[in-house]
């Protein structure tokens, strides 16, 4: 496509950076991860949560719109759903759409706090994903309670740590069980993130000289600037400086492979978003392309245009960021 | 109030290649150079950088190696460790230099 050079001058100064790399408009490249947003009911309130998640929150995905989930993701043969919330597992109907989704032998992720895995109700869950194969994702901001408990809040390292004990001795993160454990790591604050291989040997060190926890892999996650997130940014008085670094990290080879390009976001109630963050955002997907799981059409949707913002910069900094981490290895 | 030091200075430092471009651009590949990985992780020249930050003292320095070492992964421990370094370092070189003080002393005196 081309553009004139006075409607470029006007554009969304990332419009601009993806035009200067080439990749304006930025298109999705087909549809492979299949992610739900199954409310933003949380047992936490974590201070850098772009959901704002939370006890007190009431959206949650009703059992129609994950039956209308699991029949797009039957039609279409999906290979990989991912879910997140808020805490998914606090969804009535978490388990159910874990086990239909097996069943059509779509390979699941969990998204999952750690700290709900040790609270009555929900300890049964380490042998229900063992036995679903389910890979799990844990978020775990630093391996001490000092910087995890000033993100999260208190009590939540150490919860984290019980719940990670769980998840070893059922095999998760242990060698050769095949039962896959990530972990999340993201700033505690108004910086990016470390390289993630460095990161990732420091958290295999000290969890397991110090916890006796092993894990599969570490994701680095940059904090975006949404939500809680934001929030936290403007009253800190970092948010300038903040937009700034991402801006000026900006990485075409990050941005040529985000995470939008190969996934489409469900909200609770069945929306439809090129992500996460534009879910919070309230930014559906372009129009022209269905935005309700209703009237789900995977060849519109996997050749859309990603709709882009500001916030987009925390994606492509540096080595960029995912769902699964750093884009550029 | 006004100050010597503006923060917002920092972002304006390659400015400074106004009045020698060439010299700036021999600077800044050698500077480039100097903290990519070596014998040494990134994370080690941040450390060392911001310990030498408070050794020569310069609020610029300071505030880049701050970001550049959690940024690196490093932590308010390893940084906190790194300042004493750079005061053990400040504080010996003062002290040692009584030696030649001593010396003098001893020198005129009776």
């Amino acid at each position: 496509m081309e553009v004139s050079e006075a409607y470029r001058d006007a554009r969304d100064p990332f419009e601009r950076s993806l035009s200067e790399s080439n990749l304006f408009p930025l298109l999705s490249e087909g549809i492979s991860v299949f992610q739900m947003n199954m409310g933003r009911v949380c047992n936490l309130s974590c201070r850098h949560c772009h959901v704002g998640a939370g006890p007190g929150r009431t959206e949650s995905m009703p059992p129609r719109i994950v039956d209308e989930c699991l029949r797009v993701i039957e039609r279409q043969g999906y290979p990989t759903l991912d879910i997140t919330g808020g805490a998914p597992e606090m969804n009535g109907n978490y388990r159910r759409l874990i086990e239909s989704a097996v069943s059509l032998g779509v390979s699941v992720k969990t998204r999952t706090n750690l700290t709900i895995l040790v609270e009555d109700g929900y300890r049964d869950l380490p042998a229900f994903f063992a036995f679903n194969r389910v890979e799990v994702v844990a978020s775990l901001p630093y391996f001490s309670s000092e910087t995890t408990d000033r993100q999260r809040g208190a009590g939540v390292f150490n919860a984290s740590i019980e719940a990670l004990r769980a998840l070893n001795s059922v095999g998760y993160g242990v060698e050769g069980s095949g039962l896959k454990l990530f972990l999340v790591y993201n700033p505690c604050g108004a910086f990016l993130p470390p390289s993630q291989r460095a990161i990732e040997a420091d958290f295999r060190r000290e969890l397991k000289k110090k916890f006796g926890v092993s894990f599969t892999g570490l994701f680095t996650i940059t904090n975006m600037p949404v939500g809680r997130f934001l929030d936290f940014l403007n009253l800190s008085g970092n948010f300038v400086s903040y937009m700034e670094r991402l801006k000026s990290s900006y990485n075409p080879e990050a941005a040529a492979n985000v995470m939008c390009r190969n996934t489409i976001s469900v909200a609770w109630d069945g929306s439809l978003y090129d992500c996460d963050f534009n879910q919070m955002l309230g930014l559906k997907c372009a129009s022209g392309v269905p935005d309700h799981i209703r009237d789900f059409d995977h060849e519109r949707l996997s050749v859309r245009r990603i709709v882009t913002g500001l916030h987009c910069y925390g994606c492509t900094a540096g080595a960029g960021s995912s769902c699964t981490g750093a884009v550029v290895k | 109030m006004e100050t010597y030091y503006n923060p917002e200075d920092l972002q304006k430092f390659s400015t400074i290649s106004e009045g020698a471009p060439l010299l700036w651009k021999k600077f800044s590949e050698w500077y480039g150079a100097v903290f990519a990985e070596g014998a040494l992780t990134e994370r080690e020249k941040a450390l060392i950088a911001l310990a030498v930050a408070h050794a020569v003292q310069c609020p610029y320095c300071i505030d880049a190696y701050t970001q550049a070492c959690l940024e690196k992964g490093s932590n308010k421990e390893q940084m906190t460790e790194a300042v004493h370094v750079a005061a053990a370092i400040k504080g010996g070189a003062a002290l040692v230099h009584g030696v030649q003080m001593k010396n003098a002393a001893d020198k005129v005196g009776m």
